[in-house]
């Protein structure tokens, strides 16, 4: 069945196909339509859950960490500030290996306040170990919740379903809300090996030592280092497990592709422009346009950013003849963090196409078509003119 | 009312394996191990940064036999919460969620955590061991540390404040049970969990916890140093069920007696040695006056 509703929207119906048990969140702009709707969903019995109204977000996140070390499905959402006040959680929540997901309606961060759109927020959280999924459109918010939550349970980690604050999670556009039976075939019940669980006790998240150590029956158990370096791998590997469930997901709804990069007009392009969320969609319309001027030009959307899915991105970038970033994140008194990310996984790769940043949108600016022709024939006309720092798009200074 | 607990009568079953961390007269060991014979095997025990974290023991080795999770300083209210919704959500009744803090995790870093938790009128235990200090970390000042103790952030003059009233912060929040209990008198506390695990929605249970190398005191001394906290009436051992304050055991005890002179307390205990005659006596007054209220 096709909808129109908002993205936020998108989300929460997600999150009801994907039955979650315990929901906990705080309001933030523009996150908080989803968890109104959510907390409509459990007052009015439509979603059999527990939604705790927390007092803060690192009490929604808390809430998550204990439900699910529980035994039971958790979702949270917020944007911003919300995120950063649950950092030391975040980074909790990956430790304990728990599959919690989590929606961020992606904002700019205060001071000074700004309620609009960047993705200051979530990118730079991205080396807390959470898995990070940017969806373009309504329809992949919705079945990135569901695919989230199947990912998170099966590789214990979890995960971040990121869209743009307003544009996305306040507009509104037709999707397929997917059948709860359907979703239900997919998604199969949370059932952990290790619970909170008063008939086989166990320590959860207990001071560990820096080397390994016996355990009462003389087996060894790893040190402090050892987990850490188990996550590494988990996340790696995790890469391959999201094709997987990005194939079943495709066999059940129709939906399917690369989960990793969308790519548009790229193959024969000598110029990808590249970013991550909405932008992508409307540099579709500056390709467009470029294309008609015989300018051989793609866009490239990245919607996984950790793990980063570098093979898929060096794939889709190797032998290009210029790659262009655009970001609306910056690593302050450095680059773009994707830029970085980009350059560094091309480094080894034999035809390396020139990379420019282009930072652009902070705080909501907008993101004028013409700004993004401009920005792209600059950079397709004279690509070996660019240094390494970032140019700014839209600045009046 | 119940009759109250005996040492005769005191269950035999043991929660906490012998030879865990805690350091020797550690009055936390007495509350942790007394507490979980009340709380019993279907219990899940949140637990925030704290000496009991240590008292816990180390990956792969825990000292305590029911399911634990550590949680976050800050989060203990909130992830107690969790615990919860998740027993309710996987249709698991009977089991006590009982969150675990120093009084640091709970009356300063924790109280945003634990304020929410009690005003949406969780159903948690929550216990916190009031040593008075943020011993974990060495000794220093928390919100609860008395006035005038030496702690290693106040190591010449002593605090400058007086101790926060944690329980009564909580009592404000209108729950339906708080307690507070001592690690001297042990049955006591026995009781009033156990009273508190026949009661449903938020209880808390505030309970004053001798600690020999953080108040400098020798280990042979942890029950009497406790119990002096009671007899001078600095410390006193009280219920307000659905609202009804009443002093109970030692502290009812004590109604309409002499109590002994809080310099005997202070005189127990190299924390106090800054202690000027002033404050000896504003205190003693405090004391007075408060007891006048009973
Ligand atoms: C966010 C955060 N800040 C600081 C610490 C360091 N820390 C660990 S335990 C502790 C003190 C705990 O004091 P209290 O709650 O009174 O328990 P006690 O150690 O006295 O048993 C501190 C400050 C931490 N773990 N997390
Ligand atoms: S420092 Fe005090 S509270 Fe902590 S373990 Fe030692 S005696 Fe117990
Ligand atoms: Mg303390």
């Amino acid at each position: 069945m096709h909808i129109i509703e908002s993205g936020n929207v998108a989300a929460a119906i997600g999150v009801k196909l994907s039955r979650a048990q315990v929901i906990a969140a705080y309001p933030i702009t523009p996150q908080t339509p989803l968890t109104e709707k959510l907390s409509e969903f459990v007052e009015s019995g439509e979603l059999e859950a527990e939604y705790i109204p927390v007092e803060s977000e690192h009490s929604a996140m808390a809430v998550c960490i204990a439900a699910s070390s529980a035994g039971a499905r958790a979702f949270t959402a917020t944007s911003a500030n919300g995120l950063l006040y649950m950092v030391e959680q975040l980074n909790w929540a990956v430790g304990a290996r728990l599959p919690v997901v989590m929606c961020v309606a992606n904002r700019g961060i205060g001071a000074p306040w700004t309620v609009w759109n960047d993705q200051q927020d979530t990118i730079s959280q991205r080396d807390v170990g959470w898995i990070q999924i940017y969806a373009n459109d309504h329809q992949q918010i919705i079945d990135s919740v569901i695919k989230a939550f199947k990912l998170a349970q099966t590789v214990s980690v979890p995960v971040m379903v990121c869209y743009d604050g307003y544009l996305l999670s306040h507009t509104y556009m037709p999707f397929e809300q997917p059948e709860q039976k359907k979703v239900d075939a997919f998604l199969p019940a949370f059932a952990p090996k290790h619970f909170l669980d008063p008939e086989n006790p166990g320590n959860f998240n207990t001071v560990t030592l820096p080397d390994i150590r016996p355990d009462v029956d003389g087996n060894m158990a790893p040190g402090y280092i050892e987990i850490r370096h188990n996550l590494q791998e988990d996340l790696r590997a995790a890469l391959d497990t999201y094709v997987t469930i990005d194939n079943e997901f495709e066999k059940e709804f129709g939906r399917g592709g690369n989960p990793f990069i969308e790519e548009y007009r790229c193959d024969d392009a000598e110029f990808v422009a590249v970013c991550i969320g909405s932008l992508s969609y409307q540099l579709r319309d500056v390709v467009d346009i470029m294309r008609d001027d015989k300018v051989k030009i793609g866009v490239m959307g990245v919607q996984m950013y950790r793990p980063f899915p570098d093979q898929a991105i060096v794939g889709a970038l190797a032998g290009k003849k210029c790659v262009i970033v655009f970001e609306k994140a910056l690593s302050y008194g450095n680059q773009g963090a994707l830029y970085a990310d980009i350059k560094s996984a091309l480094y080894s790769s034999e035809k390396k196409p020139r990379v420019h940043n282009y930072i652009l949108g902070l705080g909501g600016r907008e993101i004028k078509t013409q700004h993004l022709l401009d920005a792209l024939a600059q950079s397709c006309t004279s690509p070996d003119t660019f240094g390494d720092s970032p140019r700014w798009i839209g600045l009046k200074l | 009312m119940e009759k109250a607990t005996t040492i005769l009568n005191l269950t035999e079953e043991e929660f906490v394996h012998p030879g865990n961390r805690a350091c020797s007269g550690c009055g936390l060991s007495i509350v942790y191990r007394i507490g979980l014979k009340a709380l019993g095997k279907d219990t899940v025990l949140v637990v925030p940064p704290s000496c009991l974290t240590v008292l816990q023991g180390l990956y792969p080795v825990a000292s305590t036999k029911l399911p634990c999770v550590n949680v976050t300083f800050a989060s203990t209210g909130a992830a107690a919460t969790g615990v919860r919704a998740a027993m309710r959500a996987l249709k698991k009744n009977n089991v006590n969620v009982v969150a675990w803090a120093g009084d640091g995790g709970t009356g300063d870093i924790g109280i945003q955590a634990l304020s929410g938790a009690c005003e949406r009128g969780e159903d948690i235990i929550y216990i916190c061991y009031d040593n008075e200090a943020y011993m974990n970390t060495g000794v220093q000042r928390s919100g609860t540390t008395p006035q005038g103790v030496l702690t290693t952030t106040t190591p010449i003059h002593g605090k400058l404040q007086e101790k926060k009233d944690v329980p009564s912060i909580i009592a404000a929040h209108k729950i339906g049970y708080v307690a507070t209990a001592s690690a001297a008198y042990p049955l006591d506390l026995y009781d009033k969990v156990k009273k508190a695990t026949t009661i449903s929605g938020p209880r808390y249970i505030h309970v004053h916890t001798p600690c020999p190398p953080g108040w400098n005191f020798d280990p042979r001394y942890t029950i009497k140093v406790g119990k002096l906290a009671v007899k001078t009436g600095l410390f006193d051992l009280y219920e307000i069920e659905n609202g009804v304050f009443k002093l109970t055991g030692a502290s009812h005890y004590l109604l309409g007696k002499t109590r002994l002179p809080v310099s005997e307390y202070f005189s127990t205990q190299g924390r106090f040695k800054s202690l000027d005659a002033e404050i000896v006596k504003k205190v003693q007054q405090q004391v007075d006056a408060k007891w006048a209220t009973y």
